[in-house]
């Protein structure tokens, strides 16, 4: 475990190193702030309504087509470190999991769901 | 003396200090990550002016001149000028989503530096499971991504997120597959075995034929779509978007997501060159030189990429990442096995 203390301290570090860099930009800049200038970017002109709106979300269906092939990364990951002392029965084993796997992609590829417009 | 040799002493004159181990080794750790820190930034303000100059070049024009020889002060400048700038806070936003996001845009950023091999010895903590720790910590960008993109209540920062999210995810796929069929010829995940299994040029993964150039070429064409870089740049589509998803940011804060996109150009090119050109490997000169040169070449390439290509439609991007990358970056997975089975190239 003593490889991972490198992780966790970078973690707190990093999260540390940013809020500094926060703090002293906060003791040398400017704060002047007024309604209009705190007013959401809207090309100059007022804005118009909320942007917390129901969104068209194309983004759903990526997201869970990636999370497929994200699980299936997880459990390629222990076959490819191990691939060298498997053989040939692990590479036909890995070799139908992906089919069924691009068999499910080409499956929502006929579906129209990869379109985005 | 070598680097690691200074390292050494001073790690050595910490413990003779007689402080518990425990205590030794987060010393040494903070210490370690805030060198990197500052590594990082002078690599990232570099990037900078290098990126202004090999664009001006490519237009045949100059660049920055007048600061300094060639303009080298012109991003030092640039930087002070950020770190005085107004904070603006825009008053309907979702202040601690909006406080937030830029922070993990940038610890996600630096995390991977914790197993990222500069050199020969040269590396914080080889962690066993390197490279797939390296993918893990780098898609914790997409919540920055909504984060900010959501957090500000703005229209083009809202469609700006979605996209960069969408595109992320997206290249996620391909880009880890084509890892995939490096880590069947390696058959480690840490990064120094990897590099350690490429000790001659022959042996680069590169020059595997023919799985490792298919990979490689899948490799930095999903790097390029993950670092937000045209022809992949949508979400900062300028004409459209305005800036994409950190529209409302401002001051530092905008600096940290900026700095946070050049460490990860640096960081997509720094695993290229380890896992496919062999690392901090080669002749002559120390192996931190061998590492950067390798890594600058690949930034570089990713600059000439910028110069070269237009800007896809954001349809195309996505059909090209499903429908041609990953079906391709699944077949070399096969095929990399197959070549692994066989025997082929397996020295």
């Amino acid at each position: 475990m003593e490889q991972y203390l490198a992780v966790l301290i970078f973690l707190f570090a990093g999260i540390g190193l940013v809020l500094f860099t926060f703090f002293f930009s906060r003791l040398i800049r400017p704060a002047n702030p007024y309604k209009a200038k705190n007013q959401n970017y809207e090309c100059a002109e007022k804005p118009i309504g909320d942007s917390w709106i129901k969104f068209n979300n194309r983004f759903y269906i990526f997201a869970l087509i990636f999370v497929v092939f994200d699980v299936e990364a997880v459990f390629l990951f222990p076959w490819a470190v191990a691939f060298g002392r498997l053989g040939l029965y692990a590479l036909i084993e890995m070799i139908i999991f992906i089919v069924i796997l691009i068999f499910g992609l080409f499956y929502a590829w006929k579906r129209g769901v990869l379109k985005w417009v | 003396m070598e680097i690691t040799g200074i390292f050494k002493y001073l790690y050595e004159l910490l413990q003779s200090t007689g402080l518990p181990q425990v205590l030794v080794d987060i010393i040494a750790l903070a210490s370690a990550a805030v060198m990197i820190f500052g590594v990082l930034a002078v690599i990232a303000l570099f990037l900078v002016w290098w990126e202004r100059k090999v664009s001006a070049h490519i237009q045949q024009r100059f660049g920055p001149m007048r600061t300094g020889w060639h303009g080298w002060r012109q991003t030092i400048a640039d930087a002070v000028k950020l770190l005085q700038k107004e904070d603006i806070t825009p008053s309907t936003v979702d202040r601690p989503v909006f406080f937030w996001a830029p922070v993990i845009a940038f610890v996600a950023a630096f995390m991977v530096y914790v197993t990222i091999p500069f050199g020969d010895g040269l590396i914080v903590s080889d962690l066993n499971i390197g490279i797939l720790f390296i993918i893990a910590i780098t898609t914790f960008t997409i919540i920055s991504l909504l984060m900010a993109g959501w957090g500000s209540n703005n229209k083009y920062a809202l469609l700006g997120g979605m996209r960069s999210a969408a595109q992320v995810v997206s290249y996620e796929v391909p880009m880890v597959v084509s890892v995939l069929a490096v880590i069947v010829f390696a058959g480690s995940l840490s990064m120094v075995d990897i590099v350690q299994s490429q000790a001659k040029i022959y042996k680069w993964y590169f020059f595997r034929l023919p799985f490792g150039p298919i990979a490689f070429f899948t490799y930095i064409i999903a790097a390029t779509a993950e670092t937000n870089r045209t022809p992949f740049d949508l979400p900062e589509a300028e004409q459209e978007l305005v800036a994409g998803f950190n529209v409302e940011y401002s001051g530092m804060k905008f600096a940290m997501f900026f700095l946070a996109e050049f460490v990860n150009m640096f960081t997509v090119s720094a695993i290229g060159a380890t896992l496919f050109f062999g690392g901090w490997q080669g002749p002559l000169l120390p192996s931190w030189v061998w590492f950067l040169v390798k890594t600058f070449a690949l930034v570089f390439v990713l600059m000439w990429f910028r110069w070269t290509y237009p800007r896809l439609r954001v349809d195309q991007l996505m059909e090209f990442s499903w429908k041609f990358l990953l079906p391709v970056s699944f077949a070399n997975l096969i095929l990399a096995g197959w070549m692994k089975y066989s025997g082929w190239f397996n020295w």
